[in-house]
């Protein structure tokens, strides 16, 4: 029984990371249609990001946890700052072309967004800072480590926020006012790239918040960290009904679950199939996902 | 240009540059030491030169200054095109096999192994454009087929003895069923669903061949994978290979050419330009779409047990995610949908980094940017094929 519950707060966990990757696949694919490749790289540029903002502060001598406060505001900065350019270069002048063209040129970003990581940052894993990472305490049978705990607060409290921006803000309503009908937002005065730079700001800053995350419940980043999460939070929007913000939150905390169990119980080599299967059967048998609503048969 | 449009450009070019600068910044000049600027610098000031030449260039194009340069070039490009047009197909097709046909008597060893992985991708190239060129789906797990290819014949030759042309078959075969496994529960997908979920199926098999220890001795792979022979002729060299892979390689060509211009090719590409209409005047999308996978993976299978007798070693690190997209980077660059493309591609994006083997680290980067870049300005790639029209679903 301890072993379940312990895997079942590991499974949360990791499920809270994959939701908040996979709200900026869902709010992107909400938009403007587009399956963004590049996203698990502004997962992997936060996890870096962290590392270095917080290894600077961390060598200044401040307190570890303000080191992470201050370094996860940097980071979550940074990736909005770099997946504003990458909207504004590879996929704003490509709103016109065909999908399959925007499809490529994201899929061309990401590849070259991952090299740029691995030149600039070498090719070997930087490790997070140990006095932040470690620590931990048991209860019961339970060992719960203070990161756990941090991963959790803060997934709940960033996607309090969001909902939030979304739907109580003015600018949360332009958001789907453009998703649901550019045209027509625009005509009541809705700048249409301004929201959408705004979805992408928004979308990887929470994939930096992950990528820290992830970084410090593994202890380390590595440049290719960004693809394989990347696809798992992809299944997680998919799972959830893509466009949905619900419908993410729950399919990356399925997703996270399943993964662990299936790593607990039945084999931990083949962990990742599983995430890929339920992305498989989900298309296969519903494609709209658990919360999704009815798209128009051409988009699926 | 007026002088407004120009300011603009020049605003945006400072605007991009800055915004460039911040994101570079934190990457190389944050250490825990303390700051550094002087690397930063290096790389900033040289992106920056080379983008403000870029614009300047385009700004004299479009003031009309470059005319002196630009306007024989085109005139030059458009001769060469009568030419090409005017000369008798098979009399180009003959100089271009004669001139493969004589190659490794003058190439060394290193020419060789550069043309032997020119014409495995050749074969990749052209059998994913069947894919995504001819009937437009998207397949982002394409080296899957590559890889069953590969164990197949890694497989059969160590513990059966197979020879390499028994194989062969085989290979392509197996290759072909995988690709209908795979092509089954994808066929109600379009468009980027069915991208991903190529995407996981390649990456299942990856992990398979990377797990299944006792089948495919894991990430240790399988050694001493013979060479073929021939009638008790061995293809030990390089220089012999070459010769099963240019056949290989050519029967590929004329495959793929003459599914092109089938009823088959023509099927697939009324899929590509618009399904509903295609299956609304009677084509029987779901087996074309299974065809179509199926066809491109049986010459993805031929390559990849080429490449483990070629290697003599087979490993699951060669099947990777990078290597499908490198492939569909070759389809896309030289055109999709058109053989002569796909082949110029291939030579593009294989030989000319070997040609600058300083920069083998930026090989990446340079793929992922031509991607992008391509999208941007040229999107039917180099040499566009013929008959190319756009997805009616696509007009709104």
């Amino acid at each position: 029984m301890d072993y379940f519950i312990q895997q079942l707060i590991n499974g949360l966990t990791l499920g809270g990371v994959y939701a908040l990757i996979a709200l900026g696949y869902t709010m992107v694919y909400g938009i403007i249609q587009l399956i963004n490749f590049a996203h698990g790289e502004f997962f992997a540029a936060g996890g870096y990001m962290g590392v270095i903002f917080i290894s600077w502060l961390a060598a200044q001598g401040v307190h570890p946890y303000v080191c992470l406060g201050i370094g996860l505001v940097l980071a979550m900065l940074y990736c909005a700052m770099l997946a504003m350019a990458v909207e504004r270069l590879a996929y704003r002048p490509l709103r016109q072309a065909s999908r399959l063209a925007v499809l490529l040129s994201a899929l061309g970003m990401s590849i070259f967004l991952q090299n740029g990581l691995m030149l600039t940052q070498g090719q070997y894993d930087k490790a997070y800072p140990t006095e932040i990472t470690a620590g931990g305490f048991q209860l019961g049978g339970l060992y719960i480590s203070y990161m756990q705990c941090l991963i959790v607060a803060l997934t709940v409290f960033l996607l309090l926020v969001l909902n939030l921006l979304v739907f109580k803000t003015r600018i949360g309503k332009a958001m789907r006012a453009t998703a649901q009908d550019k045209v027509m937002s625009a005509l009541v005065g809705i700048n249409a790239n301004h929201i959408i730079a705004f979805t992408f700001a928004i979308g990887a800053g929470l994939a930096a918040a992950a990528g820290i995350m992830v970084g410090l419940y593994y202890g380390t980043v590595s440049y290719s960290m960004g693809f394989v999460p990347g696809i798992k939070a992809f299944a997680a929007a998919v799972l959830g009904g893509i466009g949905n913000i619900t419908g993410a939150m729950l399919g990356g905390l399925i997703i996270g679950m399943v993964e662990i169990f299936a790593a607990g119980y039945i084999s931990s080599q083949y962990k990742d199939v599983f995430a890929f299967i339920i992305l498989i059967g989900v298309l296969y048998f519903k494609p709209t996902g658990i919360m999704g609503e009815n798209v128009d048969d051409t988009r699926v | 240009m007026t002088i407004q449009e120009s300011k603009r450009l020049w605003i945006g070019l400072g605007v991009g540059l800055f915004w460039f600068l911040m994101l570079l910044w934190p990457l190389l000049g944050i250490k825990p030491g303390g700051f550094e600027f002087s690397e930063t610098w290096a790389v900033f000031s040289k992106v920056a030169v080379a983008a403000a030449l870029i614009v300047a260039v385009y700004h004299l194009r479009r003031a009309g200054l470059l005319d002196f340069i630009g306007t024989p070039l085109v005139r030059a490009t458009e001769a060469v095109g009568r030419g090409y047009q005017k000369a008798p197909t098979w009399l180009l097709l003959a100089v271009v096999l004669a001139a493969a046909l004589i190659y490794p008597q003058f190439a060394g060893r290193y020419g060789n192994d550069v043309a032997i992985s020119v014409l495995i991708y050749i074969c990749l190239g052209l059998g994913l454009n069947v894919v995504v060129g001819l009937a437009g789906l998207l397949d982002l797990g394409y080296i899957a087929f590559y890889g069953v290819g590969a164990y197949t014949y890694a497989l059969l030759s160590l513990h059966f003895g197979l020879s390499f042309w028994a194989c062969l078959p085989v290979a392509a075969l197996l290759a072909a069923i995988s690709g209908c496994i795979i092509g089954f529960p994808t066929l109600r997908m379009r468009g980027d669903y069915l991208a991903i979920v190529t995407l996981g199926f390649g990456e299942i098999v990856r992990l398979i061949l990377n797990n299944w220890m006792a089948l495919t001795n894991g990430p240790n792979g399988i050694l001493g994978i013979p060479r073929p022979d021939f009638f008790g002729y061995n293809f030990a060299s390089l220089s012999s290979l070459y010769y099963v892979i240019l056949g290989i390689a050519v029967f590929t060509v004329l495959a793929v050419y003459r599914l092109n211009h089938s009823r088959i090719g023509r099927a697939w590409e009324a899929i590509r330009e618009d399904e509903t209409a295609a299956e609304l005047m009677g084509v029987n999308t779901f087996l074309l779409k299974l065809l179509a996978y199926a066809m491109g993976a049986t010459f993805a299978g031929l390559a990849g047990a080429f490449f483990a007798s070629r290697m003599r070693f087979v490993g699951p690190e060669s099947f990777t995610f990078l290597e499908s997209a490198m492939v569909l980077a070759m389809v896309v660059l030289g055109g999709m949908g058109s053989i002569p493309g796909v082949i110029l591609g291939v030579l593009v994006l294989v030989a000319l980094p070997e040609l600058f083997r300083d920069f083998e680290l930026y090989r990446m980067l340079v793929f992922g940017g031509v991607m992008c870049t391509m999208m941007l300005v040229r999107p039917a790639g180099l040499w566009p094929a013929k008959r190319m029209g756009r997805r009616s679903e696509e007009m709104d």
